[in-house]
Parts: C-alpha cells; structure tokens; sequence
C-alpha cells in the first residue's frame, strides 16, 4: 500500500479480493463444466475399460482410488504453495486458498483410504494393513484433521494464518515420505506404475481411462478450491461486518448506560 | 544462554514445575498396561519395548504445551521474540534443550524400574533406554513446533498433542523397531537405530527455526 512504485503484476493485482471474486466468478461456471464433462467422459471410459485379467472387476475401483490419492498429495502440495505465500509475500488470499483447501483435501484422503480398502479387502484378504504406503496416508489424514483443529481452535482467522502456514510447511516433509515409501520399504502396496523414468508399465486400455479420471479429478479440485475460497472471503467480510454493527450497538448501548446512570444518581 | 537454560531448569524442578508430573505420568500408563491386558509375564516382556516407548510418547508430550505459555503468561516471551532472528532460534534450542532435560531425562531413567516391572531382560531394557535417549530430544524439538503455535491459545494442551503426534509417528517407529531389533537375533540394531539418531538430529535442526517463525507470527 506504501509502496506505490512496484507495478502491479496480475499476482499481485489478485491480491484484492474484489478482483479475485470477479475474475474467479467469469472462470467458475467454465471450471465448472469442463470437469462435469471430463467425469461423465472418464467414468465412461472407466466402465468400458476391460477387465483385468487378474484382478477382474475390482481394477475399476482404481480409476478412483489412484486419482483421489494424488489429488491428496497435490492438495497439500498447494496448501504448502500457499503457506509460502503467507509466510514470504504476505500475500492476503495465501492463507484463504491455505484453509479453504483443508476439507477438500482430507476428504479426497479420506476416499483415496477407504476405495483402497474396499480393494484391499479382496485383492489382499484385508481391509487394512500397516504398511509404510498406507500408514503414511493415514497420517496424512491426520495432518488435514489437526490443521482443520487448529483453524477451529481461533476465532481470528487473521491470527491463524502464520502458525498453521508454519505448521503445513513441517508437515510437508510427509509428501516425500509417502511419494517414496513404495520405493524405500518393501511393502504390500504395489509401486508406482504411471509416473516412472522408464515409461509407465500399466496397459493403454487402462491407462487412458486413469489419466482422464485424474484430469476430472483436479479440475474438480480446483472447482471446489475456487468456490471455497470464495466463501471463504464472503464469509470474512460477513464477520468483519458483524463485527462493525455489534461495535457501533454495543458502543451506543454503553454510551446510553453511562447516560441513564448519570440521570438515574 | 547458559543462564536461559539454568532459569528454565530451576522452573521445571521448583514447585509447580512439570518435570516430575511427566515421570509420574509415564509410570501410571505403564502401571496400567498389566491391568488391560493381563498379568501374562511372557506377553508383557514382548510388548514391553512398545509399551514403555508409547508411555514416554506420550509424557513428553503432556509437559510439551507449557514450554512457551508460562513465559507468555509473565510476559517474558514477548522479551525473547524481540530478539534478532538468531539470537531467538538459539533460545528456543536452548529451551528444548532445558525441556529435555528437565522430563525426558527422568524418563529415561525411569525406564529400567518400568522394564523390571515389565519382565524384560537386561539387553532389552538397555537399549530400550539408548533409543529413548536419542529419541525423546526429538519430541521436544519437534513439540517446540506445535507448542509455539497453541501458544496463544487457552487450552492448547490437547491440540499440540492432536498435531505433533503425527509427527511424532517416525520417531516410535524406529524406536521401537531399533528397540526390538537388540533382543531378536537376526535383524541388526544399529540401521534403525541409525535413522533414529538421524531423525533426532533433523528435528534438533528444523524445529527451532520452525518454532521461531510461529512465535514471530503469534506475536504480532
């Protein structure tokens, strides 16, 4: 605000939530639209990709197993992006995009865990097992609920910013853990067979469906971060507003005490 | 510094200090172990590694949530974040340091009375205690994280618990697993507890740094 000679960038510019509500509310119904037809699309093809040969009908669970998980990576990946931003620019719709993207991203968690149990049950012959892979998403889970805690835990939403943008940022040293636990340690989960040096290993039949179901997936994800984070604002300007009109009754209604008090001895 | 860390120590072991709530603490969940799941010696000396690093887990994380909030309290914090950036990342270290002292330390010592009562053998006991002693320094460097950040809030307690133990999840892992690999022949002792070690000095490093920036940031 002071400093009145740096030009302001497109980045900065979003900084205004004014902007940012205008720009995203012209982008939305488009976001909006395009995952709507890339998840009819992907479904589709999801039903109409063979079946495995060993695996049977349960490999279907995978075109929403893999991409919900990744889109739990990603989702934390973005929050850390943006608890940089909080930590570094300052920038103010850092913290806003940081917190709107908490449930999402412990609810696609939250599906990655269960679709891969609903397979592990008949693949594995169990819904659950402590394996590096699975124990470190569930720890990721865990992170999304207790960054969620902390954000409860304030009432001041200015004040949260810094201590659960420092706290993302440590947690983020778990992406890498979970990236690479397949690679590290022998575990019961199957390593990665898409994004590798060499090619990915798994049958275009398959694969096709995958990579459209993990497109649908982000451009839902950034639907919802979209709409979220315009809620998000919406509703710090509602409280900001409560906040105004409760001050200007309560100072009017001391003001009026004081007043009856003096008339009153 | 070193004046820092004698007030800190004097504070924890005076009246009122938590050092030995947190030794107290870990000897009644370890007390109560036996009692959920029976007074069966044999099944007891092969939990009992896990059973004592889950008890000294979770005492240090009892204390964890005072680290900061008593200086807040008598207003000698906003004294220590006034400092350069280096001069307050050295006393949060330091204070790490003073919090280890003060109730992971005991913990340790604690442990070979726990593992009597537990029915482990002296080589388990012994490096139960070795893994305690290069893993509880990194609770509280890790905890000096999420104790910084509830420090502004008024029951913080249970939610610096709710953030810093997922963290806290590798740290068990290769406790125990270093823990178990002494007394069971062919798996070897030192890579896990190797990690561990390493594990330790990671937090003793990203800790204070993150610990300041969040005092920093609760402060204005």
């Amino acid at each position: 605000m002071t400093d009145t000679t740096v030009s302001q960038g497109w980045f900065t510019g979003l900084a205004n939530p004014t902007r940012f509500l205008a720009l995203s509310g012209k982008l939305l119904p488009w976001l909006a639209a395009a995952s709507a037809i890339t998840l009819v699309v992907g479904l589709y093809m999801s039903f109409a990709a063979p079946e495995d040969y060993q695996q049977g009908i349960t490999v279907r669970i995978m075109f929403i197993h893999v991409p919900a998980a990744w889109l739990a990576m990603m989702c934390y990946s973005v929050m850390a992006v943006a608890a940089l931003g909080t930590l570094v620019w300052r920038h103010p719709l850092a913290d806003v995009a940081a917190k709107s993207a908490l449930p999402i991203g412990a609810a696609f968690t939250f599906l990655s865990l269960l679709t891969g149990s609903l397979w592990g049950r008949p693949m594995w012959g169990t819904w659950w097992v402590w394996d590096a892979r699975l124990t470190s998403v569930f720890v990721l889970f865990l992170m999304y609920l207790g960054l969620m805690a902390l954000h409860k835990a304030m009432d001041d939403p200015a004040r949260a910013a810094r201590p659960a943008a420092v706290l993302t940022l440590v947690g983020f040293i778990n992406i890498p853990i979970i990236k690479f636990s397949v690679d590290w340690w022998n575990t019961l989960h199957q390593p990665a067979s898409v994004m590798r040096l060499d090619g990915p290993t798994i049958h275009p039949t398959l694969l096709y469906p995958l990579l459209v179901m993990a497109i649908s997936f982000t451009l839902i994800f950034f639907t919802l971060h979209f709409m979220a984070m315009r809620n998000e604002i919406l509703r710090r300007r509602v409280q900001a507003m409560r906040r105004q009109a409760a001050q200007s009754i309560g100072g009017g209604a001391i003001g009026g005490g004081a007043i009856g008090g003096g008339e009153t001895r | 510094m070193m004046a820092l860390l004698k007030r800190d120590l004097a504070i924890a072991t005076r009246s009122g200090g938590a050092a030995m709530l947190g030794v107290l603490f870990f000897l009644a969940v370890v007390a109560v172990i036996p009692f959920g799941i029976g007074p069966d010696l044999n099944l007891l000396s092969r939990i009992g590694p896990a059973i004592l690093w889950i008890g000294a887990l979770l005492a240090s994380l009892l204390g964890l949530d005072r680290l900061f909030q008593a200086d807040r309290e008598d207003g000698s914090l906003d004294m220590l974040v006034m400092q350069d950036w280096f001069g307050l990342v050295a006393t949060v270290f330091v204070k790490c340091l003073a919090h280890w002292l003060a109730t992971g330390l005991p913990l340790v010592l604690a442990a070979p009375l726990l593992g009597l009562l537990m029915n482990m053998s002296a080589t388990s006991t012994g490096a139960v205690m070795l893994t305690l002693v290069a893993g509880t320094p990194a609770i509280s460097f890790i905890g000096a994280v999420g104790a910084a950040i509830a420090v502004a809030l008024p029951r913080g307690g249970l939610l610096v618990s709710i953030l810093i133990l997922p963290l806290a999840i590798p740290i068990l892992i290769f406790g125990v697993s270093a823990s178990y690999a002494a007394v069971t022949d062919p798996d070897p002792f030192l890579p896990p507890f190797m990690i561990l070690s390493a594990i330790a000095l990671f937090f003793a490093a990203l800790g204070p740094v993150a610990a300041a920036a969040a005092l920093k940031g609760a402060s204005d």
